[in-house]
């Protein structure tokens, strides 16, 4: 059996402070218990590991996963993470920190969380973000309470069906338990219907919308007059983005949108399976005390000195409880750092430079993948990023397969019959064309 | 902790970059068409990656982490985070996966989980786990979505309310009504323990289920667990069981055991993951077997859950194995007893008697207050121990007492650290007796002290604007 290395306790060190609490030993500190619920035998777990015998083990656990070069995204996008990033977040200070409510030792923390604040309200165009949300999905959740809040007597929020399919089921999900009625806006031509959301709004119970920035298939949506439709129903317009692209793309805030959401997770972090990721929500100033989630503000000491502290904490559950904005109290605060790093290195040419490697990198790879003669364009002419969907004209599994086994994760099923492709800065030219010659040897 | 007071916006200089990227050797691709592209400027900073790595550097140097020193945190078990576990979640094998790739991909990321399934279900004596929550609350609202979602199986419609003890994490009632029930609130005894007496008629066939930590957040096992679990059942309820507290259990008692038959756990408090200043955490939801068929029904994050934190935690699990579990929970409570025994003196104790890993003082026993000089009150003593090279405690929860000082020590501090830190808190309590002044001017030796947290909120500034 391996000695637990984190545990400083020597019998002497025991003896004395039992010794002090007055009793014989460690197991009478358990006397209020009722016996009959104190474990008797072992417990089926392994036998202790040694941290060599732990790696190892991880070893074996990592090598039974593929290693596969990713040409997929839908929600989670495969964007190159410079070394700065994991080397300064895995400073102890900002590791190893608990939430920052004690202001005066926790300065790092706070001012980070500014620069998260401040940066998310520039990508989105929006007046106020908070700290964070636990990822895309969940942040438009919230969004979707929040539009209920923020309306009177209206229960119903709609959803685009043009959403990556994950957001939807996760707003489902909250909207059933929350007493939420949830419609849905069907997708004409690549495109947010705007007629049939016009519609909807015509029944009066619709309290937000929800929309994506580039939607399921890559494309970037028109929201012309979108705004406009649903204010003056006095319904609140919640614009899910992709925060890469707002680099280029029309952020939420020129689109008159109340709320903007998504996930930070393309803004450097690692694909890991799924999480840990980052959900940001912004809003315009007069929904700023309906909104769910920690807020870092900006004060001076009292010596005059600049001190940030959490603030317009009369929203949050430790104050509020049954009566706040969201139960949320630990976020991703780590992440919003990782995305803070990030947008500094970057910067904004930066980050147009990686959404104009993406984006020529997808088009390459929809013309080379289109002379192949296996696919139909789906939306033509629509634009596009760094990611597409084409419909091929035999059933893609077997494609699918040959590209796992060429060291390829591309050509992802949709629910609509498409298979979908995502180019980021982190793919090669040499790797498209091995890719689409392994498609054409089909 | 030395002040610094940049902004990295400050450090920007037009022209300035901080990135690398590959020359690009594609045809361009169409421009976004006018009427689509961003026509505001992207105001981000543009500097250097040296002046970026001193900025967070010297960011960094204003903060506290458990790799500094000692956090006595009540509710929040802040214990050592081991590297090991850092280094295994960053493994390209797994940092590499992405999250819709086929489970024939990601055999070992399955692996994972079916491990940690069986390994939690062990601990915690539940049937199976989800992992998909992603911090503590979101377990509590998973939680009670499982508790609804069973009820409506059974086709009974109209449990809406469910029961929290007045002692209960400010999180367990919002929850509670993110999850749309109403929350009904049930009063504690002198004892500190939930009141059986005036739970009793709390209990109708409207009742989803009632909350509960145990021990609760006063660090007192709920001795009438028992009675309580056959109360809650006997009306058609479930019990959940917040794992806020389960580190003191750790190797010793199980929630299934005690009648939960819903759970969820904090692995960035009781499994060792870092805090990271507020998240990522991860809250798995356990349940009990005739609970299994409610899960598949929901989905309350994007795709798997924090895999990363999932594998730091089991890092650890596999650190502790059957042999160390046991020492966890002895371990903090021995810590928490010893610490309780040897200030009782100086402040007030309101409950005798053993505790768990944690408990509540009321505050000083002699504040000092003197002619028209207020006495310390708690929030002095939290802002003296900064000085004094510790983190604060918990302040002013549970609500239950008005100058609550909630300390937890964890298992993984040595004698001599808690030794030290019960010298400055008798060291704090002579200074109030002698002079409360030194105290409400504490923090003395931080990079700031004391801001003005009113005119933040009057008067929000919450982005950076250039001047």
């Amino acid at each position: 059996m391996a000695e637990l290395p984190y545990l400083p306790h020597t019998e002497s060190d025991i003896r004395a402070m039992l010794d002090r609490i007055g009793v014989q030993k460690l197991e009478d500190l358990y006397s209020d218990v009722p016996s009959e619920f104190l474990k008797k035998g072992a417990y089926a777990l392994p036998d202790a590991l040694s941290e060599q015998e732990i790696r190892d083990y991880f070893a074996s656990l990592e090598a039974m996963n593929a290693r596969l070069k990713v040409f997929v995204g839908a929600g989670a996008y495969d964007h190159y993470t410079p070394a700065v990033i994991p080397y300064l977040c895995s400073r102890s200070e900002f590791l190893t920190a608990y939430t920052p409510y004690q202001c005066e030792i926790s300065q790092g923390t706070l001012r980070y969380i500014f620069e998260y604040q401040s940066m998310i309200c520039e990508l989105t165009g929006m007046d106020v973000s908070n700290a964070s949300m636990y990822d895309g999905p969940t942040a438009a959740a919230e969004a979707m309470k929040m539009a209920i809040a923020c309306t009177r007597k209206k229960t119903r929020v709609l959803l685009s069906k043009g959403l990556l399919p994950h957001v939807i089921k996760v707003v489902e999900t909250y909207a059933k338990f929350h007493g939420v009625e949830i419609g849905y806006v069907p997708v004409m031509e690549g495109q947010t219907c705007i007629n049939c959301l016009k519609a909807e709004l015509a029944k009066d119970d619709v309290a937000g919308v929800i929309v994506p920035s580039v939607n399921r298939y890559g494309i970037i949506e028109d929201h012309s007059g979108f705004a406009d439709a649903v204010h003056e129903r006095k319904a609140v317009l919640i614009e899910y983005c992709d925060p890469s692209a707002l680099a280029v793309v029309k952020t939420p805030g020129e689109w008159d949108a109340d709320i903007a959401v998504g996930d930070g997770q393309s803004l450097g972090l690692p694909l890991c399976y799924g999480g840990p990721y980052v959900g940001f929500m912004a809003v315009k100033k007069e929904h700023m005390r309906k909104m769910p989630g920690r807020i870092v503000g900006q004060t001076v000491d009292k010596e005059g000195r600049r001190a940030f502290v959490l603030t317009l904490q009369a929203r949050e559950q430790h104050i509020k409880r049954e009566k706040a904005t969201s139960n949320i109290c630990s976020n991703e605060s780590l992440m919003a750092l990782w995305v803070t790093i990030y947008l500094s290195l970057m910067g904004p040419e930066g980050l147009r430079e990686v959404n104009r490697l993406s984006s020529d990198g997808a088009h390459y790879l929809y013309g080379e993948l289109l002379k192949t003669g296996q696919f139909e364009e789906v939306f033509p002419g629509k634009p596009f990023l760094k990611e597409f969907v084409l419909k091929p004209k035999q059933f893609p599994g077997r494609m699918q397969k040959r590209l796992e086994e060429a060291g390829f994760f591309a050509a992802l099923d949709t629910e609509e019959g498409y298979v979908s492709f995502c180019v980021t800065e982190k793919r090669t030219k040499a790797e498209i064309d091995r890719l689409v010659q392994v498609i054409k040897e089909g | 902790m030395k002040y610094y007071d940049k902004l990295v916006f400050e450090l920007s200089r037009e022209g300035r970059t901080g990135y690398s990227l590959p020359a690009n050797p594609y045809p361009a691709a169409p421009e976004v068409p006018s009427a689509l592209r961003r026509g505001v400027p992207l105001r981000l900073p543009e500097v250097s990656e040296p002046d970026v790595v001193r900025h967070y550097t010297n960011l960094s140097q204003m903060n506290f982490g458990v790799d500094t020193g000692f956090y006595p945190l009540g509710s929040c078990t802040m214990k050592y985070n081991p590297k090991i576990n850092e280094e295994m979640a960053g493994l390209a094998g797994f940092a590499g996966l992405h999250p819709l790739m086929h489970a024939g991909l990601t055999k070992g990321a399955n692996k994972v989980y079916q491990e940690m399934n069986k390994a939690l279900a062990a601990i915690t004596g539940m049937y199976t786990f989800t992992f998909d929550p992603c911090a503590g609350a979101h377990g509590e609202l998973t939680g009670l979505m499982i508790m609804r979602q069973y009820h409506m199986n059974r086709g009974d419609f109209k449990r809406a309310k469910v029961i929290v003890p007045d002692s209960a994490h400010g999180t367990n009632p919002a929850s509670a009504a993110v999850c749309g029930l109403e929350v009904v609130e049930v009063k504690s005894l002198e004892n500190g323990r939930i009141d059986v007496e005036a739970l009793k008629p709390l209990l109708t066939d409207e009742v989803a289920g009632i909350m509960m930590t145990n021990p609760n957040t006063l660090g007192l096992f709920e001795t009438e667990i028992k009675t309580i679990a056959q109360l809650v059942h006997g009306i058609g309820g479930l019990l959940y069981y917040d794992g806020a507290n389960m580190n003191p259990l750790m190797g010793m008692v199980r929630p299934g055991d005690m009648g939960f038959d819903i759970m969820h756990l904090n692995l960035h408090k009781t499994f060792s993951t870092p805090h990271g200043g507020g998240g990522p955490g991860s809250g798995p939801v356990g349940v009990s077997q005739r609970l299994e068929d409610c899960i598949p029904d929901l989905r309350v994050s994007g795709f798997h859950g924090n895999f990363g934190v999932i594998l730091r935690a089991y890092a650890y699990i596999l650190s502790l194995g059957r042999q160390h579990l046991r020492k966890v929970g002895q371990y903090s409570v021995l810590s928490a007893n010893y610490i309780k025994e040897c200030l009782k003196d100086l402040y007030k104790l309101p409950i005798e008697g053993v505790c768990k890993h944690e408990f509540v003082f009321d505050g000083l026993i002699n504040d000092g207050a003197h002619d028209d000089v207020p006495g310390a009150t708690t929030l002095d003593v939290a802002k003296r121990l900064l000085d004094y090279g510790f983190h604060a405690p918990t302040i002013y929860f549970p609500l239950l007492f008005h100058q609550a000082l909630m300390i937890e020590p964890t298992e993984t501090e040595s004698k001599e650290t808690i030794d030290a830190f019960i010298d400055a808190m008798r060291k704090i309590a002579a200074e109030a007796a002698r002079d409360p002044e030194i105290l409400h001017g504490a923090p003395h030796n931080t990079p700031i002290s004391r801001p003005d947290e009113t005119t933040a909120a009057r008067n929000p500034i919450l982005k950076y604007q250039e001047n």
